[in-house]
């Protein structure tokens, strides 16, 4: 096989119709910076195809679901026109957005309870030396290597157990054993990489422990927490296996939701549902990479 | 390397080399008494009722970490308006100390007291230093200006109060054109001065400098060394100052403390702890020196003659007192000769005392100074510096005589 990358100059001149309709151009150019130019059109380096290739394994689903909830056609595979639908069907579908509520309402809660107890938990843990602080911290990870479904299985056991009623409520609370994991590994990181006096130079100049916190600390860990939370909300958000298994009669998730209707075939306002979660996470995920640019950027 | 400049003008010549007349110091020395902040002491040394001459003192401090001892009964005083250093090898505990005086760390024994009133108990936020910290912890979320006036916010003082002390000290470290800029967008060297800047506003009692210019490169350095010592000059406050650079130490200090494993090993002035050091370390971390270990062979009342084991004689001035006593008879030594007491010939010198033949095996140029090194027919390795203007250089291998007087060696100790 010829790598197609390799340029190659002596390729013999190429077919009447194409030399036909580059003679006009052939008037300025010599033939060999055509003949180049053609060649370089065609040099992709294998690192460029191999790109192409993972970018179409990974998105070409999404771009198929895509088209799939703007066709006609609410049953077959073939293109048979245009539409937006499902997209209308789905605005009016009371059920979804009844689910969508209850979804923000368990990310909004858990992300904003683990947030506080998450940076106060990464900040304590770098602060403070105290006996069985490296158990604590095997410990308090240890909600990003459980299995789902071990956590889920286990609460929902744990909830029987002590009989308490399931609810919106508990969904929350076995969220929130995962955000703040999550919250707090990457405030940690962040203040890792802080100036190890920060604090120290706070109340050096007279700052109270709380105020040293509070001025000083806080706003430079600022970054870190938003990015924790919107890592923790979108994984909220995503969950389907813990909040199935904690949810009590009525809290129905999103999640839940999709997965309810897609049992019975999929259709194509799940797929016009799905295309849109996909464009708002797109978005929350461009606003935040916005704002940590604009932030990095300005000391500059 | 160590190397020290020999024709450095000394501090006091650095000082009248200053424009005398800093805003800083004329137009507010005066008021600096009665000005209404906490951390403000009066600037008079001579002022009545003070029960300590000291700023800081520190009274048989221990502070333990984990079980390891960082700091082993320290003991000093640092008087008003001194820069007094903290030298020594890392982990010789020397940051622990200025810690434990700036009260981020409290003493598992002992006592700190700041202008005579113990601080053993009080919190870093209620005591009268501020402290120029190595990575300078600027407040990144702030600009200049804020940073600066970060302490004074916290007293609560006015805004044009704050504007007012604030400008002052930007003009102090010329910083008046970067007070916007945000601490991410200065160089090294603009840092550590709104690092400075943010102390001296507080007009602390005491300003601690923990490795102040460490982080800078070499000519930026010097250039800090001599606008630290300056700033010191003017204003009259107290600097404690740890390094490890024992030049940097020797240039700027009023009074050194030199470290070693969490004891203090000497306290003296510059020109004390270079010219009489009183261990063999000191001798041999304070600049460049030959060390000869041996013992006393004869002493009289005014000279000791020293057996080396490598087999050479010296003869020393006798010392007073040393560190570990009268030297006598049999007593084990230390001899330490600096390279530049040392005098190089190419034949023999007329005198035989501390007089011997070697062998020139290396030469080093060093601008002001070039530095010999010279074998001994005993095998002993000697350095010898001498000024770059000597009128014949001899030739590497070209055997030569090095003698150096009885009173330009020291015997010491040896422990």
């Amino acid at each position: 096989m010829t790598p197609p990358d390799l340029p190659n100059p002596s390729r013999p001149s190429p077919p009447e119709s194409t030399a036909e309709s580059a003679a006009e151009p052939a008037d300025f150019l010599p033939d060999e910076s055509i003949a180049m130019a053609r060649s370089f059109k065609l040099n992709l380096s294998w690192q460029a195809i191999f790109s192409i290739v993972m970018f179409a394994f990974m998105y070409l689903p999404i771009l198929v679901l895509t088209v799939y909830s703007l066709n006609e056609s609410p049953y077959s595979a073939n293109w048979e026109g245009f539409t937006l639908e499902w997209y209308e069907r789905l605005l009016q579908d009371r059920r979804v957005f009844f689910a969508l509520r209850n979804s923000l309402t368990v990310a909004s809660c858990a992300v904003l309870i683990s947030a506080v107890l998450g940076t106060l938990m990464a900040v304590g843990l770098a602060r403070y030396r105290f006996p069985g602080k490296k158990l604590f911290l095997g410990i308090s990870y240890l909600p990003l290597i459980v299995p789902d479904i071990a956590m889920a299985v286990a609460t929902l056991v744990f909830l029987a157990a002590v009989g308490f009623p399931l609810s919106l409520g508990t969904i929350i609370a076995a969220h929130v054993v995962f955000c703040l994991a999550y919250i707090a590994i990457v405030v940690s990181t962040r203040l890792a990489d802080l100036d190890q006096n920060l604090e120290e130079a706070a109340l050096d100049l007279g700052a109270t422990p709380v105020q040293a916190f509070l001025q000083v600390l806080l706003p430079q860990l600022t970054p870190g927490i938003i990015s924790g939370c919107l890592l923790a909300f979108v994984l909220s958000m995503d969950d389907f296996l813990i909040a199935s298994f904690t949810a009590g009669a009525g809290a129905t998730t999103l999640p839940m939701e999709i997965f309810s209707r897609i049992r019975t075939g999929v259709r194509p306002d799940i797929n016009a549902l799905s295309v849109i979660l996909i464009s708002a996470s797109a978005l929350l995920a461009s606003v935040a990479e916005y704002l940590r640019y604009k932030n990095e950027a300005k000391p500059q | 390397m160590l190397c020290i400049e020999f024709n450095r003008p000394t501090r006091r010549q650095l000082v009248t080399a200053l424009n005398p007349h800093r805003p800083f110091i004329h137009a507010h020395h005066p008021t600096r008494g009665n000005a209404p902040m906490l951390q403000t002491a009066p600037p008079n040394a001579d002022l009545a009722g003070r029960e300590s001459e000291f700023d800081v003192e520190l009274r048989k401090v221990f502070k333990v970490f984990n079980g390891e001892t960082a700091v082993r009964g320290v003991e000093f005083g640092i008087r008003r308006g001194e820069f007094f250093s903290i030298l020594g090898p890392s982990g010789c505990g020397k940051t622990t100390t200025l810690r434990l005086i700036g009260g981020f760390e409290m003493p598992s024994a002992g006592e700190v007291l700041i202008r005579g009133q113990s601080m053993t108990q009080v919190p870093a936020y209620r005591r009268p230093v501020n402290t120029v910290f190595q990575s300078y912890a600027l407040f990144d979320h702030m600009n200049v200006r804020e940073n600066i006036g970060f302490g004074l916010r916290l007293k609560k003082l006015g805004k044009a109060e704050i504007q007012s002390s604030v400008d002052e000290v930007l003009e102090l470290v010329k910083l008046e054109p970067l007070a916007t800029r945000f601490p991410k967008q200065l160089s090294g060297g603009q840092r550590q001065r709104v690092a400075l800047a943010r102390a001296l506003v507080n007009r602390p009692a005491v300003l601690l400098l923990d490795e102040p210019l460490g982080a800078l490169d070499l000519k930026l350095r010097k250039q800090m060394q001599y606008e630290l010592s300056s700033l010191h000059q003017n204003l009259g406050v107290t600097f404690v100052m740890v390094t490890h650079d024992q030049e940097e130490a020797l240039s700027m200090s009023d009074r050194i403390a030199v470290m070693r494993d969490g004891r203090i090993e000497q306290i003296g002035t510059p020109q004390e702890i270079y010219d009489a050091p009183k261990t063999p370390f000191i001798a041999d971390f304070i600049g460049d020196t030959n060390l000869f270990e041996g013992h006393v062979d004869q002493c009289d009342a005014t000279s000791l003659i020293i057996h080396t084991n490598a087999g050479l004689e010296l003869r020393v001035e006798r010392p007073e007192v040393t560190e570990g006593g009268r030297l006598d008879r049999g007593s084990a030594v230390v001899v330490s000769v600096r390279p530049e007491k040392i005098d190089l010939h190419l034949y023999p010198a007329e005198t035989t005392t501390n007089t011997f033949e070697g062998r020139l095996t290396h030469t080093m140029y060093l601008g002001t100074h070039i530095q010999f090194t010279i074998e001994l027919l005993s095998g002993a390795v000697l350095t010898v510096r001498q000024p770059s203007n000597m009128a014949e250089h001899p030739a590497i291998n070209t055997p030569v005589f090095v003698s150096w007087s009885p009173t330009h060696c020291l015997a010491l100790a040896a422990r």
